[in-house]
């Protein structure tokens, strides 16, 4: 699909380029809600923790009033082609936007419990790394959904997997320390949640790549292996070379 | 493979239209067009004003007869039978390809007159039997209900949506196998306008239906399939789903997103 360009209503024009611009917003709070969260834990500050639910309730909003203007776009406009996958992809991507804010929100939680609790003597450094890793991916997200870029969608889409054998290497990791020192596992069980809902927030990256590449190419690929999309879209790995 | 073989086979199936140009004197309006629509589905035509799109439509019944310095050339088969062949009947092929227009054209005639004379055009039925074919044809235009008391009045007394719902029924008594609808409801209001459409999914049981719209939502609701013209081209036809959501062509994004001129 070409960048969007000039329609004949410019009125029309202002309000898709409305929507798209208002879930980069929305995006961007949502980045520095995770980072917050994460700095929250490793570093024992509960007031940032607190900042972090209510940044929740400012993208609770944020998806109330982009829903609505959709449904007003539906509505009046009735779009068709690219601008009705604009659309359709907005109400998706918002979605999972929302729902990171909510893992961001339970990873604050988590700090706050682990605040008060004894300090382990890496500071809690594997939650860092993969928090690092998990705020990466939602960046470049943003930035895919902001270029339409298919390729970078699915190269995110592969960063998942990565994220999730970095996920189990922490279970792994929490999991000998409980066995080690069976005191620890109720602190150690927060620890898990935390490292649970950055997992989760990559799994919500990876579905607004699928919404991507439904906004460009018109496929709708949930429920596709990763391979079976690299080839669809990019053309690659297909034996004869054609589509 | 054999669901595409299918809808191949369907869609392949009523009329095929192969290398058709149009000149209205010197222009050339229609350019090789090569399409083919399946029987029993509804097949719209979108474009901008002067693509063609109502110029096709009338190459269909051979309407454009009706003016001089027009003709067309390539072939145009329903059935298999080439209907632009000079010796093909022009007034069975207008029995077989019914035409409805923009403006509702009712006869300064009764209700029942205005259906019983496109009967008798073509056959003789006994009294009892036109009474049948008038009642069925009102009730296939669904329009039966709101005229069954007073079928001896002016077809002119009826309002807009209801001349056009009589012009509808004037066109399926006389039996046709396609209903060509020229903006059959450009000049109705929105409630008329959903009648029609609710109509035009109810005779496609029965009929092969190809409609002209400039209304591209009415084009999305009713049809099967979606052709695009531009400049006296096909540019492209295909499923209304695909076309709406998904069109291969820059040139239908650009019209049916509103992003044309």
């Amino acid at each position: 699909m070409e960048p969007i360009h000039t329609h004949i209503s410019r009125q029309f024009n202002t309000e898709l380029e409305d929507i798209r611009s208002r879930v980069l917003q929305m995006g961007g709070l949502i980045e520095r809600q995770i980072q917050h969260a994460i700095t929250a834990l490793v570093n024992a500050d509960t007031g940032l923790a607190d900042a972090v639910a209510t940044e929740d309730y400012q993208v609770n909003r944020m998806e109330v009033a982009i829903d609505e203007e959709c449904s007003q776009i539906l509505a009046r406009r009735q779009p068709a082609a690219g601008d009705l996958r604009l659309v359709v992809a907005v109400i998706k991507t918002i979605t999972d936007l929302e729902r990171i804010g909510d893992e961001a929100e339970k990873i604050a939680r988590m700090a706050q419990r682990l605040a008060s609790e004894e300090r382990p003597k890496n500071n809690y450094m594997e939650i860092q790394s993969l928090g690092n890793h998990v705020r990466q991916m939602v960046h470049d997200t943003l930035d895919a959904f902001a270029r339409l870029d298919i390729e970078a969608a699915i190269r995110i889409a592969r960063e998942d997997e990565r994220v999730d054998k970095e996920y189990e290497g922490v279970i792994r990791q929490l999991i000998t320390y409980m066995m080690e020192d069976p005191r620890t596992i109720s602190r150690m069980l927060n620890v898990i949640w935390a490292a649970r809902a950055l997992e989760r927030i990559g799994d919500h990256a990876c579905n607004i790549c699928e919404y991507i590449i439904y906004l460009v190419k018109g496929k709708d690929v949930r429920h596709t292996s990763l391979e079976q999309i690299e080839k669809e879209i990019l053309g690659r790995s297909s034996p004869t070379g054609k589509q | 493979m054999n669901l595409s073989q299918n809808a191949e086979a369907n869609t392949a199936g009523k009329i095929r239209v192969s290398d058709l140009n149009f000149y209205y004197g010197k222009y050339h309006a229609l350019k090789s067009i090569n399409l083919a629509v399946g029987a029993n589905q509804v097949t719209a035509f979108i474009g901008p004003s002067g693509c063609g799109k109502s110029t096709l439509l009338r190459t269909f019944n051979r309407m454009y007869e009706l003016y001089p310095d027009q003709r067309a050339t390539g072939e145009i088969r329903l059935d298999g039978e080439d209907v632009l062949a000079p010796g093909a009947d022009v007034y069975r092929l207008r029995a077989r390809v019914g035409m409805v227009f923009q403006k509702p054209t009712p006869f300064p005639m009764s209700i029942y007159e205005n259906i019983a004379y496109g009967v008798r055009l073509y056959e003789r039925p006994r009294r009892s039997e036109m009474d049948d074919r008038v009642e069925g044809a009102l009730r296939q235009a669904a329009l039966w209900d709101e005229v069954k008391d007073k079928l001896r009045q002016s077809g002119m007394s009826l309002s807009g949506g209801q001349q056009q719902r009589l012009c509808i029924a004037r066109a399926v008594a006389v039996r046709p196998e396609v209903v060509l609808l020229d903006e059959p409801a450009s000049a109705l209001d929105p409630i008329s306008t959903l009648k029609i459409e609710e109509l035009i999914y109810e005779l496609k049981k029965n009929y092969t239906i190809l409609i002209v719209t400039h209304n591209m939502q009415q084009a999305a609701r009713v049809s099967d399939r979606t052709a695009f013209m531009y400049l006296g081209n096909l540019v492209e036809f295909g499923d209304t789903n695909t076309i709406f959501t998904n069109p291969s062509n820059k040139q239908t994004e650009d019209y049916i997103t509103g992003r044309y001129g």
